[in-house]
């Protein structure tokens, strides 16, 4: 493959997209601008003038990263059983769930599975934030756990697209439990010499961030992401200070020390890819 | 001396259900007054208000809502890490700072021994005056308290000593410097080499296990409540303001998250309960202690003759399987982890192909 033709490549789907409706704008909220809907959607939502990378769910983000239609998931049905049969405010978190999966078209809060990324073959974790803000509990760390063991069992590399608003409230302590089964699951692909790369996205705060998604080998985040363990408001009303400008984005985790790389979601597939070479035994 | 019983309660630590029991209390201390100025007799009315309060304790007390427990795990007079130190731990040394950042307060760590068990202790500390509290944060620690956590516990390791952690946090301090200093990813590390320290570790709830604060110094062989300490995912109060868009709702939450002892030892995410003196740990600071004291022994012993290999491997067990469902538990008896893996996906696989072909069509 030609050096120049890999560089450029950015993702771009060639194929015409008819599910865009024409003349739709929306306003970035990056640089407040109104954007043209598809333009956004075509430069792999990102806006065209600021780089503000906009939320994507986990089927765009797989079509994104992974080879096309290299992607073979794994527990696709895999559901929440509800351990604590929690209800709330005349609701119940399993309507909520079914709401979620209608909402989403998926059952859980992560897609797991092997994949392809420029013909390397690894085992992909990917959140899904339109299903419970992409929150952590049993099932989503039962998944991350599968997806951590196949990757050890088949000495393959390990990526977990992050995207979570942290342990799920609605399985109490069972979501918890989930932070230390994943860590210690890691722990024991990082003793078999497992390449773990985290890759953080808008947002990834909480219990997310206090287990898997500190815990790479590399971690990459996208420009511009909320990434933090308590959320900016709780800080906030506990500390009555107004939080200064960038707080908690990939820029001032990079400037503080805690994440590798900053990367635009246009180069995520080489800078995965060109890693994943380097780190070949 | 007719009091001894209550002799942790002065009159405004009532909590507002034991409405009943402060009566009580009055009644008996006006009797005692009045028999001391007036020299009557009334040991025998005394002896009866005792006998009904004491029924009226148990009453309440063994029918707590969580939102109750809660309060009683907040409650001003209970026993506090210090306490844990000064009746429990024989020659505690205390160790400081995270060899990186600086000396947390509301983490202590340091070596002692538990009965003739060496041990090195570590919890949060939460204070008991003003100062003091303010100093230790109200037991919300830093990322370095949780560093410092890891630094003594991988010394322990080093000289094969066991490890015994004491929580009791409303959480992890939620700042811009805990924050800018990387309060995520202390705990995070902390979670990962805990479930691989080749020591036994017993963690011991014994007031408030507040979410990922708790969890920091919460991963071991061993996990351990009180009988009205609160284990929970987040407080009951911002449950509800996230939840019931009101966070006046706390009890309602409270008891939704079942973060008390026994709803968690009935969910298997708990391993043991260690009881309370009747009316909780607070109206008597020595037997809960005792309580404790005996847990810890008891369990170190028994940690203490499994091989380290061997140890790694339960805790590893029992770290994978949290939060499974009863299901799942029973077919993992028959069917070990790299089959049914390769199983479900299989059968995975097969359901993807079909119901992409579903939708081709
Ligand atoms: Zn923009």
């Amino acid at each position: 493959m030609a050096k120049t033709a890999k560089s450029k490549w950015n993702g771009f789907s060639l194929k015409p997209r008819k599910d865009v409706p024409e003349g739709l704008w929306l306003r970035c909220p990056g640089c407040e601008q109104m954007v043209y809907k598809s333009s956004v959607e075509q430069n792999l939502n990102v806006c065209p003038r600021c780089d503000y990378h906009f939320r994507i769910n986990a089927k765009t983000r797989i079509k994104y990263l992974a080879d096309e239609d290299t992607f073979e998931e794994i527990l696709p049905d895999l559901r929440s059983h509800d351990p604590l049969d929690f209800r709330y405010n005349d609701s119940e978190y399993k309507d909520r769930l079914k709401a979620d999966e209608k909402k989403s078209g998926s059952a859980e809060a992560i897609k797991i599975g092997k994949a392809f990324i420029k013909g390397r073959q690894i085992v992909l974790a990917v959140m899904e934030p339109e299903f419970l803000m992409g929150s952590m509990g049993y099932v989503v760390g039962e998944k991350f756990t599968v997806a951590v063991e196949l990757a050890t069992s088949e000495a393959l590399p390990f990526v977990a697209v992050c995207c979570s608003g942290g342990a799920r409230m609605h399985e109490g302590v069972v979501s918890l439990g989930q932070m230390a089964k994943t860590s210690a699951v890691l722990a024991r692909y990082d003793k078999a010499g497992g390449l773990y790369i985290p890759i953080l996205t808008d947002p990834t705060t909480g219990g997310v961030t206090a287990s898997f998604a500190m815990l790479g080998d590399c971690i990459i985040a996208e420009p511009g992401a909320l990434i933090g363990f308590a959320g900016p408001r709780t800080i906030a009303e506990t500390i009555k200070v107004e939080l200064p400008d960038g707080f908690q984005t990939s820029e001032f985790l990079l400037e503080h020390g805690f994440i590798d790389m900053i990367i635009h979601r246009k180069d995520l597939r080489s800078e995965v890819a060109r890693l994943i070479d380097y780190c070949k035994k | 001396m007719s009091n001894t019983k209550n002799n942790n309660t002065a009159a405004g630590d009532y909590l507002a259900f034991e409405g009943d029991v402060a009566d009580i209390d009055r009644q008996i201390n006006e009797l005692t007054k009045l028999s001391s100025a007036k020299g009557i007799d009334y040991s025998a009315e005394i002896y009866a208000l005792q006998k009904e309060q004491v029924a009226q304790l148990k009453q309440i007390y063994s029918n707590l809502s969580a939102w109750q427990t809660v309060q009683v795990a907040r409650h001003p007079k209970r026993p506090l890490l210090d306490d844990y130190l000064n009746l429990m731990v024989n020659d505690f040394h205390e160790l400081h700072g995270d060899r990186c950042f600086g000396n947390d307060r509301a983490m202590v760590a340091g070596l002692g021994s538990i009965g003739t068990e060496k041990v090195m202790i570590i919890g949060h500390r939460k204070g008991k005056s003003t100062k003091e509290k303010i100093a230790c944060n109200f037991g919300c620690a830093n990322p370095e308290g949780y560093r410092k956590a890891f630094a003594k516990m991988q010394f322990a390791a080093k000289y094969n000593i066991p490890i015994v952690t004491f929580i009791d946090t409303p959480g992890a301090h939620p700042g811009i410097e805990a924050e800018q200093r990387g309060q995520a990813q202390a705990i995070a590390v902390n979670l990962l080499e805990m479930s691989i320290l080749p020591v036994p570790i017993i963690c011991i709830v014994i007031g408030e296990g507040g979410s990922g604060g708790a969890l920091g110094i919460g991963v071991g062989d061993r996990l351990a409540m009180l009988e009205f300490a609160y284990y929970s995912v987040i407080s009951p109060e911002g449950c509800a303001a996230i939840l019931w868009r009101d966070g006046s709702q706390a009890a309602q939450a409270a008891d939704a998250l079942k973060l008390t002892s026994k709803d968690l030892l009935k969910l298997g995410l708990i391993d043991s309960v260690i009881p309370e003196p009747l009316g909780g740990a607070h109206r008597n600071i020595h037997d809960t202690i005792d309580n404790v004291e005996k847990f810890a022994v008891r369990t170190l012993r028994e940690l203490k003759r499994i091989g380290t290999e061997n140890l790694l491997k339960m805790r590893y067990e029992k770290l994978r399987r949290l939060g499974e469902p009863i299901a799942v538990k029973l077919s993992r008896k028959t069917a070990p982890a790299k089959r049914r893996i390769k199983a479900a996906i299989e059968t995975m696989g097969k359901k993807t192909k079909s119901s992409s072909a579903k939708t081709s069509t």
